[in-house]
């Protein structure tokens, strides 16, 4: 094929693509009116994404045409996108004071309800070896320790309870998310990590979480809200109710959450 | 730059040639618009930014330093030598241009971490492991840059005209004097092309280093895992620090081209 040929194709495509995106999108709208239907964008922590993934399976098969599209990431990185104007309908954080800023924004329709708890946890691997046993040890020497930065909400957690047990930790590595800090647990790389017993849930048998009773003075909240920029406002409110709904809130306890 | 008389303009090319231009230029613009630049003086004399401003300077040189002894003999091979397996040789030292620098970080993690393939022996024979320290932000670093700097030079190899090699041969040049004497005073201009997109590579790199080394205040957080991190509190500050590195990187790589390319 010459190139000027190559060039139409391409061209065509991406009309035909437009066209496509323009009319499906105007149907989802034009439906909405009547039913619970079309598409619900929700923005969610990641903390939240194994559960978030199971509830929208669920909430597509309770409502036939509705399709939920969830993305996950940094509870401040997806507030940032909200505000600077993301179609969202849907936002779940893992932190109020992150939901703060999208409500203080005026991007939040009514008050952001908790909907669920965690609580923090020491992720070692399987078999123990260094025997942590509670928060004193990952700040002994020689113990190579993982923590979320003190900007993202599980560092900030990890601060208050180190502080409630007066404590100074020396980490290796101060990272991005908690999912990286489970990561580097699970590779074998640090011998710590200060994790949700979420994500030790849901690392199945490949690190042990530890208990510790400072946790207890960093309860994380997880609030929901629906965003103002979405364009599906009554599925958008029907996703929030189902994950409030006992239903939902039995596949928050299942993987570890604890009830607001 | 003067138009060649004989060139014969495609004007139509303007039009792409254009809005690829403006593509480009705008999201820098949009940068240097909304900086909060009242900030700016503050933020680079803060010791934090300094930190690890310094830090990011020095791995990037450190990476590119390393790129080009081992890239530069990577790049002959490939150029010179007529051997089966070269284009698969090629896309293996090349691979990490399309491979995204989380999974590099990774695939560090899995070579050269604790628990890594040689990452392990080491610890075992030495008693060090890599992650978490300069030296692995310097591997990552030349991990994601080192193609770049290899693909250029390999280029410039190609133009290079084989003759020379071959006349200094028969005038009793030994290889390795052909090599240093003959062949890399000509490919001057190649390298020092190829080291510096090396080394702005290396000097952005955020995956595999954040992957790899990790991310602590002095020792591996260098400025682009800073800019992400301010964006999570304090949007402002990560425009602010992406500008400071922007700066800083024109002015070296201006400074440099003066000096070492007449173009």
């Amino acid at each position: 094929m010459n190139r000027p040929a190559l060039a139409a194709v391409v061209t065509a495509v991406i009309v035909a693509l437009g066209v496509a995106a323009c009319s499906s999108s105007k149907k989802a709208a034009s439906s909405t009116s009547s039913q619970v239907a079309g598409t619900v964008v929700v923005f969610a922590a990641s903390s939240l994404k194994a559960t978030f993934t199971a509830l929208a399976t669920n909430f597509e098969q309770a409502n036939p045409g509705v399709k939920v599209v969830p993305s996950y990431g940094g509870s401040d990185t997806l507030a940032a996108q909200i505000t600077q104007g993301a179609p969202v309908d849907v936002f779940a954080a893992a932190s109020t004071a992150t939901m703060g800023t999208v409500t203080k924004a005026g991007d939040g329709v009514g008050t952001p309800q908790v909907f669920a708890k965690n609580e923090l946890e020491i992720a070692v691997s399987p078999s123990n070896p260094d025997h942590i046993g509670g928060l004193a040890d990952v700040t002994k020497s020689g113990v190579k320790l993982a923590l979320c930065a003190a900007t993202v909400p599980c560092g900030a957690a990890a601060t208050k309870a180190f502080a409630a047990a007066k404590l100074t930790p020396h980490p290796v590595t101060l990272e991005q998310d908690v999912a990286s800090v489970l990561t580097k647990v699970e590779l074998g790389e640090v011998d710590a990590g200060i994790v949700y017993q979420t994500d030790v849930k849901s690392a199945g048998g490949k690190v042990l979480g530890v208990n510790f009773a400072e946790a207890a003075s960093a309860i994380n909240s997880y609030p929901i809200v629906v965003v103002k920029t979405g364009k599906n406002p009554t599925a958008a409110q029907a996703f929030v109710n189902y994950v409030e709904s006992q239903a939902g809130q039995q596949i928050l306890q299942t993987a570890g959450f604890e009830q607001p | 730059m003067r138009a060649d008389p004989r060139a014969r303009v495609p004007y139509a090319l303007f039009v792409p040639a254009g809005i690829g231009v403006a593509f480009l230029i705008l999201p820098i613009a949009g940068l240097l618009i909304r900086a909060p630049w009242h900030q700016l003086p503050s933020l680079i004399g803060s010791p934090a930014v300094r930190t690890a401003l310094r830090l990011s300077l020095e791995t990037a040189t450190a990476a590119t330093a390393i790129a080009i002894v081992f890239g530069v003999p990577i790049a002959w091979v490939l150029a010179r030598l007529e051997f089966r397996g070269r284009s698969l040789l090629r896309a293996f030292v090349t691979l990490p241009l399309v491979l995204p620098p989380v999974a590099g970080g990774i695939a560090l993690l899995l070579a050269y971490g604790r628990r890594g393939v040689v990452g392990s022996e080491v610890l075992k024979v030495f008693g060090v492991s890599l992650p978490f320290t300069t030296a692995a932000v310097i591997v990552a670093e030349t991990f994601v840059a080192m193609p770049f700097l290899i693909v250029s030079v390999e280029g410039s190899l190609r133009g290079v005209d084989v003759r020379y090699d071959h006349a200094a041969a028969t005038l009793g040049a030994s290889r390795m004097f052909t090599f240093v004497h003959v062949t890399l005073p000509m490919l001057g201009p190649g390298i020092a092309a190829g080291a510096m997109l090396c080394w702005a590579r290396a000097l952005g790199e955020f995956g595999a280093t954040i992957t790899f080394a990790g991310s602590y205040p002095g020792t591996t957080q260098t400025m682009p895992l800073q800019v992400y991190l301010a964006l999570q509190d304090n949007p402002d500050a990560a425009i602010a620090l992406s500008l400071v590195l922007l700066v800083v990187s024109v002015a070296i790589l201006a400074g440099l081209r003066d000096r070492w390319l007449r173009a």
